[in-house]
């Protein structure tokens, strides 16, 4: 299918809005939009961050993922207790696939879930005796965490549980960091509030405990890694490509992660962040207390991560920046060798993506690289700074959809007709059934890593594989399908 | 008042940063801007405007300060 002209793409946003009453029509409106590349705000032409329709399908989740599942379950050796009923953590258990090193159970806990299990006795006479108990028996049976972190459910806010005064028991108790976090899932619009809130959590009960500690010896070349979950290996990925080229990773937020690194954080020359929707909050932070400088890097596609090695790089002496140039000689013929092999046989295909934090417009790149082409994105919690970063990115006339419903999502696929889909889950199995190639882009469909040149390697395999899958020839019923059938009667006769 | 963050933008403009508001936009000009006399009024990227208190010295920028709307 040839590409929309502007008025088309247009015309499909208002044919979609059709269905919905009135005053839905209105809402919805305002977070469609048909991409405008010149452009310089997106306030302009997209509204995002705002309260979901009710009655319609959105995917997105609550605070309490947004803090438990992406900002803090990757801390390896700490234990996030999930604090209420069972089912918040034990459903989204281990489902992101953050790796880590460490023995399960013994130094490490990130697949392992630690819930407060609340029954409707601690709802009627409170859990702040329950989390106490819990605390003790955490130091009993996994004496090697490093702290814990309480992650509260919807309810704890509800009944008002005092779960500051209980962490500030047990710290004193265990003489380890405990960490309340008032993530309830009510709180917000999107899991978007609970990276907020998380992050003040570290900013609060984490950040300042080595301020005034020198015994960490520094070089000038320390930086951070934040917000990278290490999804697949990601983080390793990205972190060989910072350490080739000279400089020393002192910690990674979250992805394989610990709590040491964390704290010492502060210590570091340059703050790297990858998604920058879940930690800036931090960053800022530290910029304005710390001094330290942040940018914001890209390490999908060897056309992004050239630029990004070369825009950190700059910040440095020019060891580093020759350190840059070398590292991204030495993975050219690399790469150059998985553009030659995949792109004839991806170039032209279209795209659409639906994702998260940082994926939505920093795929697009290692896309373009093998020359394919988004013509559709959006986010399920973006803010309006996240599609600012986007309509640069984007080509004209594309589409741009800010929490997307289901129903949006399927009419829009069937008149774009991408030749694949990136989004979720809860995507997936519908437009795999629609007879559409999907790649599920949150945990990259149990693959990865993407990042770097080692992950966009496997990358352009995956979305070869999907792509080129025989499968989806054979999704129409054979006598249903009249080419075919005229053809194979031409081949009989 | 909401608390606006202060932060230079890698190509030198000034950066005002709301988090609660979700705004993040260009500082296109600045009342007072000169060594002994620095705040006053604000025009925003969007061209929204806003008021810092006045202070005898530039401050030190990354930095959290209350404005007011206009
Ligand atoms: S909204 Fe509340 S009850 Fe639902 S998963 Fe989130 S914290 Fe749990």
């Amino acid at each position: 299918m040839a590409a929309m002209t502007r008025e088309e793409t247009e015309a499909l946003i208002q044919e979609v809005l059709e269905v919905y009453p009135e005053k839905a029509r209105k809402d919805r409106e305002k977070h469609l939009a048909v991409n405008d590349s010149s452009l310089e705000k997106a306030n302009k032409c997209i509204t995002s961050n705002r309260k979901s329709l009710p009655g319609v399908m959105t995917v997105r989740g609550c605070a309490y993922a947004g803090s438990k599942g992406v900002v803090w379950g990757p801390i390896k050796d700490m234990i996030h207790i999930s604090h209420g009923p069972v089912g918040c953590g034990q459903y989204s258990r281990a489902g992101r696939r953050n790796y880590y090193v460490g023995t399960t159970g013994v130094n490490a806990f990130g697949t392992m879930n630690f819930t407060s299990d609340f029954k409707e006795n601690d709802i009627v006479f409170g859990g702040d005796k329950k989390l106490s108990k819990i605390m003790l028996e955490i130091e009993q049976l996994f004496p090697l965490n490093k702290g814990i972190s309480i992650q509260s459910e919807c309810p704890i806010g509800l009944i008002g549980d005092d779960i500051e005064a209980v962490a500030k028991k047990a710290t004193k108790e265990t003489g380890k960091p405990v960490v309340p976090v008032r993530c309830e899932g009510f709180r917000g619009v999107s899991q978007s509030l609970g990276h907020h809130i998380a992050n003040d959590a570290i900013r609060d009960w984490v950040l300042e405990n080595r301020d005034g500690d020198d015994s960490f010896p520094t070089t000038p070349y320390d930086v951070a890694v934040i917000g990278d979950y290490n999804i697949g290996g990601d983080a390793w990925a990205s972190r060989t490509l910072l350490e080739e080229m000279g400089l020393r990773v002192v910690a990674q937020w979250s992805g394989d992660g610990t709590l040491a690194e964390m704290e010492k954080t502060p210590k570091v020359k340059l703050n790297l962040i990858h998604c920058y929707r879940s930690m800036n909050y931090i960053a800022r932070h530290m910029e304005e207390k710390y001094s330290i400088p942040w940018i914001e890097y890209n390490f999908f596609g060897p056309t992004k991560i050239a630029e990004s090695l070369r825009k950190i790089a700059a910040l440095f002496d020019d060891t580093i920046k020759a350190g840059a140039e070398r590292v991204i000689a030495r993975y050219t013929a690399e790469y150059e060798a998985v553009i030659a092999k995949y792109k004839p046989r991806l170039e032209g295909k279209r795209v659409m993506l639906y994702i998260g934090g940082l994926r939505p417009r920093h795929v697009i790149g290692a896309y373009e690289d093998l020359g394919m082409e988004v013509v559709g994105t959006g986010y399920e919690f973006g803010h309006n700074d996240d599609y600012d970063r986007t309509i640069k990115e984007m080509g004209n006339a594309t589409l741009l959809y800010d929490d997307v419903t289901g129903y949006e999502f399927e009419e829009f696929v069937k008149r774009v007709q991408p030749d694949l889909i990136g989004s979720g889950i809860k995507e997936k199995y519908i437009f795999q059934k629609m007879g559409v190639p999907f790649r599920q882009m949150h945990s990259w469909d149990y693959s990865g890593p993407y990042h770097g040149y080692d992950g966009f390697a496997i990358f352009a395999r995956d979305m070869d594989m999907t792509i080129n899958n025989p499968c989806w020839k054979n999704i129409k019923a054979p006598w249903k399908n009249q080419v075919a059938n005229d053809e194979a009667v031409k081949a009989v006769a | 008042m909401p608390s606006v963050m202060l932060r230079k933008r890698e190509d030198g403009k000034l950066i005002f940063y709301v988090a609660k508001k979700d705004l993040e936009e260009t500082i296109e000009s600045l009342e007072f801007d000169s060594p002994d006399k620095w705040g006053g009024e604000v025009v925003l990227g969007d061209g929204s405007k806003y008021a810092f208190e006045i202070l005898d010295a530039p401050p030190k920028i990354p930095l959290t300060l209350q404005a007011k709307r206009l």
